[in-house]
């Protein structure tokens, strides 16, 4: 690649920082340059976050039909699998996948395991337990 | 408190903050540099190891790997601290910091509050450099970016307890001091870096190096028929950001490698050095070329099997040049 040809297109990084890229310049001796980003891999990276996005939407309506909690829906939201969230919430992970996929029992969680989710969630014990389907 | 460190940006964190923390201690070593004398440049696929839901895919060695490298060639003494407690990682940070010496640190990129949102997935490998303390808040010089930046106690005591894969627990390292360093030795890592990655890169078996490449090769051309379009897209999609995201410096660290070894050229003249640079540089160009046919099928423009099969053919060129370069790296009198 030639220092010029160190792509500037738009991407996530726009306002925050340029990244770094090794080229070469017209000497053929290595250099480096800043680039804002590469269409190639913002794509990639949105179709991630498109994918990540039908996830959620696919939970809340396993949640409307009543096979997960408003759990899940959060633990999508965070991009977190079961076994990060049992670590960040310091839950059993077996617990935690009760939790999730039946409804009935994450109804009865005391405050106190709420507690434990909305912290590692970054939420309130509020929005866990008023969820609202809608 | 503050120390007085140089913040120089880099493409991949983990290089930038080895070779900062060198050069404070007056080892001038460049990116590429600690990069190639670390043996920086790889290739491994993972096919049951899932990130993100898709096959996992690396173009470097193990987190850390680089920076212990390096140490350990340069007989460099450091410390390397991982903690249980919060508060004691904290205390630990601040000490070391009233010390005078810049410490580097393992942390979550999830919770880091300066980074694009859209990057903050659950990847716990990043390095950044804590250079001094001023009331509540960290100064951070992190190797991607192009400035330095501040961050509170609390926002760094999350990202040292990431959890997760490679969870960091507060872990911290950092030279104790760094001896003279002559030329010679610096040339004896340039020899044992190129060494090292040429063992990896001709490693028998499947999954790693070149044949590595050839497997994904064939993955890929079967990628359409075997996951359908979506998936597909999917899988080729997370290749190209392993492959190009911040950290790579571009074409998979392929063009770190070749301006490792043009700047090795500089210490030990040697025509062929130069010769392995234009054939990684070549290589690099390939990898670009490839994750731009990827993204003409992730984004719907070729979806046909001769778009996967002209992505798998471009793999299977990479291969051969690299199979090639690695061979000679291998056989490299220096």
């Amino acid at each position: 690649m030639k220092k010029d040809e160190i792509p500037q297109d738009y991407s996530a990084l726009v306002n925050h920082f340029r990244e770094l890229c090794y080229a070469k310049d017209n000497e053929g001796n290595y250099t480096t340059g800043l680039s804002t980003g590469w269409e190639v891999k913002t794509i990639a990276l949105e179709q991630a976050w498109d994918d990540i996005k039908m996830r959620i939407e696919e939970t809340l309506e396993e949640i409307k039909k009543g096979t997960k909690s408003p759990l899940a829906y959060f633990m999508e939201l965070r991009l977190m699998d079961s076994k990060l969230l049992a670590q960040y919430a310091e839950i059993w992970h077996f617990r935690v996948r009760i939790h999730l996929n039946n409804p009935a029992a994450f109804n009865k969680l005391p405050l106190k395991t709420l507690e434990k989710y909305a912290k590692a969630l970054d939420i309130t014990v509020q929005d866990l337990i008023q969820f609202n389907n809608a | 408190m503050k120390i007085d460190f140089q913040h120089h940006q880099s493409a991949h964190c983990e290089n930038g903050v080895t070779s900062n923390l060198f050069r404070y201690y007056g080892l001038n070593l460049s990116e590429p540099m600690v990069f190639g004398i670390g043996g920086g440049v790889f290739f491994m696929h993972l096919p049951f190891i899932k990130v993100n839901n898709a096959p996992g895919t690396t173009f470097r060695p193990m987190p850390g790997t680089i920076f212990k490298r390096n140490a350990a060639y340069f007989d460099i003494k450091y410390k390397r601290i991982r903690f249980k407690s919060e508060e004691k990682a904290q205390d630990t940070l601040d000490e070391i910091l009233a010390q005078g010496k810049p410490v580097g640190l393992q942390v979550g990129v999830f919770h880091l509050p300066y980074f694009p949102p859209e990057y903050r997935f659950h990847f716990n490998a990043h390095n950044i450099v804590v250079f001094g303390k001023e009331g509540n808040n960290y100064l951070i010089s992190d190797p991607v970016m192009e400035t330095t930046t501040t961050i509170t106690e609390a926002e760094l005591n999350r990202v040292r307890f990431a959890k997760g894969a490679f969870a960091p627990k507060g872990q911290i390292y950092y030279p104790e001091g760094i001896p003279h360093i002559s030329d010679d030795k610096i040339r004896g890592g340039i020899k044992k870096g190129i060494k090292h990655s040429a063992f990896f890169m001709n490693a028998p078996g499947p999954i790693i190096g070149v044949n590595g490449i050839r497997y994904i090769s064939k993955k890929v051309r079967n990628y359409k028929q075997k996951l359908g379009d979506r998936k597909a897209g999917l899988y080729l999609g997370q290749l190209v950001r392993m492959q190009e995201e911040i950290g790579t410096g571009g074409g998979g660290f392929r063009y770190l490698h070749a301006a490792f070894l043009q700047e090795s050229y500089g210490y030990i003249p040697n025509e062929k050095l130069i010769a392995l640079s234009d054939q990684f540089t070549l290589s690099g160009d390939l990898w670009r070329q490839f994750a731009s046919q990827c993204a003409a099928i992730y984004r719907g423009r070729a979806t046909g099997q001769d778009a996967f099969d002209t992505a798998a053919d471009i793999l299977l060129d990479i291969a051969e040049v690299e199979k090639q370069a690695f061979r000679l790296s291998a056989k490299l009198k220096l």
